[in-house]
């Protein structure tokens, strides 16, 4: 794999050689495990093993959850009480495996913005990122379901408003709303089928995940530099490289130690910070809470679904040109996902030859600006839509869309580049080695 | 570029302080104290004795209307709960009223430990079970969260704030009658003021002062609400304390297998 040159699994003789004649299984793992993989990667490029480690205990969790969770309207708020009170260790498994889509969160967003500050999603890995961007869409959908799974007042409003955007589609909105929900409003016919889509979409995912690394192994890791390793034979390449056992391993293991040590303070002190208190009320639908917020890793777009209010002028000018067909409703519906879309799209909207936006002046301000925007349309989301908040969201969300559809296929034109370090080697030997070989590379610090 | 951030420095200016003022309405409206509960903070535990005190509370005065159908009778022999012997308990369940239905008898009996205690008998009264991580006592400030963090959510001092917190000023809206009160969202809530000064008298002869008993019936739904809170903090204790010692460990192994590497680096500089 990776097309980088390195060395192969030789079967030794006797049983070694007669499996690996009828399932080359171990040079499978091998070649997985020894994969030649640039030396200069910063901390950031620890994400994608969180990521992995959430997958692994949200499944693990979650299936002995699933062994005490009653999917019924009238049980299912009782049921996870039963786990918080009676099952064995079953607060500790609920509370993690809570606030472990928090984390799963937290992980997938750092992960999304090194790779568009690096441009690890241009070619070749543009397959890479949209497998990832699939996973993240299967993500959201997979924890939107989980939320509604507590049954509490969020739960249920939360999965009544998600739900009524699919309603907000012309002509054919309510039928898919009906059909979503297995019926006229959220009820048992929703919880059942939002229980056995929670439980099937992890497992989507994890294929998913093979893919994306079989993906990002056929072409080799990015790295700081966005300079590709050097091909041209075996010992060419080890300069740049070293394999990713035990040097990445064990770097990243490292960094997830202290991740999940933070991780279990929460859980264990302070488990319900990430949650809505509302949630903690049974689910009734004849009370509507005052303000419903969804989980915060859904308010940068639910600000956009909510910044597109009736007086804003495009939605006024959508709405004559298509006769009225699509509102303010359907427009911010079309927004929200629309932001995902340019984003799962970047591949093609970044004009720029250079990968890594350390060697690009003017990127770097707009890339700032960008993760700026999107702590801010998180916040607007998280504010009643009244006041100021729904202007600073429509800021927001022009600027998310500006970013994509404007700054980015321009900068490529306008903006010259920094000079970049001819290999990878030179970039590491920058940062680690002399002094004067620091002079000579032309490269800024590889870790963050 | 410059004008872009300016701009954007301005709007948030803007928005900040547009929003101060009517958050800072929202927040006045609302009086929460903070209280120091004995199960704060990462190594707070419940206060026994102050457990059995809000029991009492909550038997003579919130069980007339509220329920707590989560809450399974037994467990109040919890050693990390109120640790009531177990022969008391038994009693205590035998007394609590109504008894329970038997769906196989069809005949009424009387309530056993493995039991839950029942729901509200006030149809429009909410069940208490879970009412202290229902509700948010701290907010803000602006909707960052900063206040949770340091001072919790708070769900245990609003309980203390509201059942203190009534003015003693009434109103009659729609044919029912309202009571103000400084910690209710909308200041106005139809449960008329149910504790007063020794509305209780403990048995231990422990203060029974009206802001005591608050204090006392609030701790005892926060048990009820998180039961298992002193185990799920010693398994967060363990687990952070494990996990910095094997971060220690893989620092160092990283460390020592990345030093050859970077030597390297040192010793052969670039072409």
């Amino acid at each position: 794999m990776s097309g980088i040159p390195h060395d192969h699994y030789e079967p030794k003789p006797g049983f070694e050689t007669w499996l690996h004649r009828r399932l080359p299984i171990v040079a499978l793992m091998y070649d997985t495990l020894m994969i030649p993989t640039p030396k200069n990667l910063n901390w950031m490029w620890i994400w994608g093993i969180v990521l992995t480690f959430c997958l692994v205990m949200q499944i693990a969790t979650g299936i002995v959850l699933t062994m005490h969770y009653t999917a019924h309207v009238d049980m299912a708020f009782a049921s996870v009480e039963h786990i918080m009170r009676n099952v064995n260790g079953g607060y500790m498994l609920r509370y993690l495996h809570a606030n472990g889509g928090s984390l799963f969160f937290v992980a997938v967003y750092l992960h999304i913005f090194r790779g568009l500050y690096y441009g690890s999603y241009k070619a070749p890995r543009e397959v890479t990122w949209i497998i990832g961007m699939l996973i993240y869409i299967c993500m959201m959908g997979t924890a939107f379901m989980g939320y509604v799974l507590p049954w509490g007042q969020m739960s249920f409003w939360g999965a009544t408003v998600i739900t009524g955007l699919f309603g907000a589609i012309p002509f054919i909105g309510e039928s898919i709303q009906t059909w979503l929900l297995g019926g006229p409003a959220v009820d048992n016919a929703t919880l059942n089928r939002f229980l056995s889509l929670h439980y099937l979409l992890p497992f989507v995912i994890a294929a998913l995940v093979a893919v994306h690394i079989w993906a990002f192994h056929s072409t080799g890791n990015g790295n700081p530099t966005g300079v590709e390793v050097r091909r041209g034979s075996k010992a060419e390449a080890e300069k740049d490289t070293l394999p990713f056992w035990p040097y990445f391993v064990i770097k990243d293991l490292f960094a997830l130690a202290v991740i999940l040590a933070v991780f279990f303070a929460v859980v264990g002190f302070m488990p319900n910070y990430l949650g809505h208190p509302d949630n903690y009320i049974e689910a009734n639908p004849l009370v509507t809470p005052a303000h419903i917020v969804p989980e915060w890793y859904f308010l940068p777009f639910y600000a956009i679904l909510r910044a597109f209010t009736p007086d804003v002028w495009v939605v006024q000018i959508a709405s004559v040109l298509t006769g009225g067909i699509v509102d303010a409703k359907f427009f911010g519906v079309m927004a929200m996902f629309g932001s995902i879309v340019v984003l799962a799209l970047v591949p093609w909207l970044d004009t720029s030859s250079v990968r890594s936006g350390r060697y690009r002046p003017m990127f770097k301000w707009w890339f700032w600006l960008l993760a700026i925007d999107f702590v801010v349309l998180t916040w607007a989301g998280a504010m009643p839509a009244e006041g100021i908040y729904p202007i600073i969201a429509l800021i927001g969300a022009a600027y998310w869309f500006a970013y994509f559809l404007v700054i980015l296929p321009l900068l490529g034109v306008l903006e010259k580049p920094l000079p970049q370090p001819a290999t990878i080697e030179d970039d590491f030997n920058a940062h680690y080695g002399h002094a004067e070989s620091g002079a000579k590379a032309p490269s800024a610090t590889p870790a963050e | 570029m410059t004008t872009m951030i300016r701009k954007l420095v301005l709007t948030t200016a803007a928005a900040v302080a547009l929003s101060t003022g009517a958050a800072a309405a929202a927040e006045s409206e609302q009086h929460i104290e903070d209280v120091a509960f004995s199960f704060e903070g990462p190594f707070g535990s419940y206060d026994q004795m102050q457990l059995q005190r809000g029991l009492q509370v909550y038997t003579e005065v919130c069980s007339g209307c509220h329920g707590l159908k989560q809450v399974p009778v037994r467990t109040l022999h919890d050693e990390a709960g109120p640790g009531i012997p177990e022969d008391q308990v038994r009693a205590y369940a035998r007394d609590i009223l109504p008894p329970v239905f038997d769906a196989e008898t069809g005949e009424e009996r009387p309530r056993e430990p493995t039991d839950h205690f029942p729901e509200s008998a006030l149809p429009n009264a909410p069940d208490l079970s879970l009412m202290a991580k229902a509700r948010a006592g701290f907010h803000g400030p602006y909707g960052l969260g900063i206040n949770q963090l340091f001072r919790g959510t708070g769900g245990p001092e609003y309980i203390v704030s509201l059942l203190a917190g009534y003015t003693g000023e009434e109103k009659e809206e729609a044919g029912a009658v309202l009571y103000e009160n400084t910690a209710f969202p909308g200041g106005w809530i139809s449960m008329g003021p149910p504790l007063y000064d020794e509305a209780v008298v403990y048995a231990d002869g422990h203060a029974n002062d009206m802001h005591h008993i608050a204090e006392d019936v609030a701790a005892f739904l926060m048990w009820s609400a998180e039961p298992k809170l002193v185990a799920r903090k010693e398994a967060g204790f363990q687990a952070v304390l494990f996990l910095a010692v094997l971060s220690v460990l893989l620092y160092l192994t990283n460390k020592r297998i990345w030093a050859p590497v970077k030597r390297r680096a040192k010793g052969t500089p670039a072409e």
